[in-house]
């Protein structure tokens, strides 16, 4: 924090007016910026991503025309979606129908205000993040109902039906799934949560948590509608669910409301049960020393990067599962297995077993 | 005026907004979507309230999971809107009655009488590391923790009672068992036939 002050009083003997509540305001902003903009260039380039490597797992080459090795084609997509005219429905709630995107990219942008991305590098350091990433994470389920419920029509309203159904069920199973880390690390906070990781690769708390943290990561795929679990978009059942009426660039803000929440699970994944930004040769005799000139946000990045290939490598593999399955996965598997480690862990707590506690 | 004035007045003016539009608006979905907003600026003067804990709880469990089953049931009605409106004069007098009883009673239990400055001080702003939900988990697992676990039993009851109600008759009921669907084999499923088919050399 003592930068920001040292940056206030920089400008403001520059500018006498920065000073106080305008100080505050502009900074907050900067910060947004200085997250949101490298946010959308990685939500950008992540959809080239996961075209090649889908691409090359189905023994295809992928886009390769626009630009070196197709490297433009993500900037080529955003122009050709900003340019196209978007078609409002007939007798559609035009109100919700737009408020609808705006509703999905909200809350998937807003969550990243309390993402730690290394020590003392955050927007915000809020006491309770983690429950805050879940209850910012659960409005984001009033853009698809209102997309599904706003376009009148058939399809998208069966899309929202399902996910509203899929969301609630996976979110008590993804709270429940991080009551554990909570127990573990002893905090609601992401900060202390990665700090509590510390000391080396078994400190992580994939080790004494690894059903959990195999729960959560295909909860989290259901949570961000991705394949096998992607009942509400279902192209060969119903259509393209609730993005049927939408194009252009209300289309195109859906599409970056998922993408981002698909990286915001990536990083939570490695913030709860990878050790956040700590290096994985920590304490390890020779690697540490080699290793220590890499600062904590590139490990942070490097692990992110590996969880959003897996969400392309899951989907590149799995056919859909159909939508009893996946209810009966969250309430009749996912659920007992959660509250049955909530009580493994409290033993462990008991019995002090180290190194964790 | 300072900053976190012009915060909470900005705040308690969409509250008061919404809430109203919530009362006065005919379509049901427009209304849930004004109530979502009320909670999220009743959230955010407690938050400036420093109950950060209890106003994440009221989005968590009320704008994340209780509003969207209200949407998701009211998608699912059909509601004719001309009988709404003619029910809406029809009770009025009766309905301005409550409304009025239950104003004066509010207005009672919650006026300045009771929470006025003279009854409570000025709340003191707390040191930068105060944790609400700290503070709040002390209170409930060491001074009231019985109570606190019997409002958790009385919950799961209700659960309970909830289920058995929905599942009380258990005939035509239409169930898939997944075991059995995995499990099944080529030959349950298809039948394989020989059928004699004519030679033909002896044409």
């Amino acid at each position: 924090m003592e930068v920001w002050q040292t940056f206030v009083k920089m400008v403001h003997t520059l500018v006498p007016w920065f000073d106080g509540t305008v100080a505050i305001i502009l900074i907050i902003f900067i910060k947004a910026m200085a997250l949101l903009i490298p946010l959308m260039l990685v939500v950008a380039y992540f959809t080239y991503a996961e075209r090649k490597v889908i691409g090359y797992m189905q023994l295809r080459i992928g886009p390769n025309r626009v630009g070196p090795k197709g490297w433009l084609q993500p900037i080529a997509d955003a122009l050709k979606l900003m340019t196209k005219e978007i078609i409002f429905p007939t007798k559609a709630n035009i109100y919700l129908f737009l408020l609808a995107p705006v509703l999905a990219i909200a809350p998937a942008i807003a969550v990243w205000a309390v993402i730690p991305f290394d020590e003392g590098i955050y927007i915000t350091n809020l006491d309770i993040s983690l429950l805050y990433v879940l209850a910012i994470g659960s409005i984001g389920v009033y853009g698809i109902i209102l997309a599904g419920w706003a376009s009148n029509s058939k399809y998208p309203l069966l899309g929202a039906l399902r996910s509203a159904a899929l969301l609630v069920s996976y979110e008590i199973v993804i709270g429940f799934a991080l009551v554990t880390v909570v127990m573990i690390a002893g905090s609601v906070n992401l900060n202390t949560i990665v700090q509590a990781q510390q000391g080396g690769i078994i400190y992580w708390y994939f080790i004494p948590l690894f059903p959990i943290m195999i729960i959560f990561f295909i909860s989290s795929l259901v949570e961000t509608n991705r394949a096998p679990f992607d009942v509400v978009e279902g192209e060969s059942e119903i259509v393209g669910g609730t993005h049927v009426e939408y194009s252009g660039m209300t289309f195109a803000v859906f599409f970056l409301a998922e993408y981002s929440n698909m990286i915001l699970m990536a990083v939570l994944s490695v913030i709860m049960f990878f050790g956040g930004w700590h290096s994985p040769f920590e304490a390890i005799p020779y690697l540490e020393s080699v290793f220590s000139w890499i600062p904590g946000m590139i490990w942070l990045l490097v692990k992110t990067t590996f969880f959003m290939f897996l969400y392309l490598w899951v989907r590149a593999t799995f056919p859909r599962f159909r939508y009893d399955q996946i209810m009966r996965l969250s309430w009749k598997i996912f659920l007992p297995i959660t509250i049955i480690w909530i009580f493994v862990v409290a033993l462990m707590t008991q019995l002090q077993l180290s190194p964790w506690f | 005026m300072g900053f976190e004035q012009i915060i909470f007045y900005i705040f308690s003016f969409w509250f008061v907004v919404s809430s109203l539009a919530m009362i006065f608006s005919r379509n049901a979905a427009k209304a849930v979507l004004f109530l979502v907003l009320a909670f999220f600026s009743a959230a955010s003067i407690w938050i400036l309230l420093e109950a950060e804990f209890l106003a994440i709880i009221l989005i968590l469990v009320y704008v994340g999971a209780v509003m969207v089953l209200f949407l998701f049931v009211i998608k699912m009605l059909n509601i004719d809107k001309s009988t709404i409106k003619a029910r809406f004069t029809g009770y009025l007098p009766l309905r301005l009655v409550v409304a009025i009883i239950i104003i004066v009673e509010m207005s009672l239990v919650l006026g300045p009488s009771q929470f006025g400055l003279d009854v409570f001080s000025v709340p003191a702003r707390h040191s930068e590391d105060y944790s609400n939900i700290t503070v709040l988990a002390m209170q409930f697992y060491t001074t009231y923790v019985y109570p606190f676990e019997l409002a958790a039993v009385l919950l799961l009851i209700a659960i309970i009672a909830a289920i058995t109600l929905v599942h009380r008759n258990d005939t035509n009921r239409k169930k898939q068992s997944i075991s059995e669907q995995v499990n099944v084999q080529a030959k349950d499923r298809v039948k394989i036939v020989s059928i004699f088919l004519p030679n033909k050399k002896e044409k």
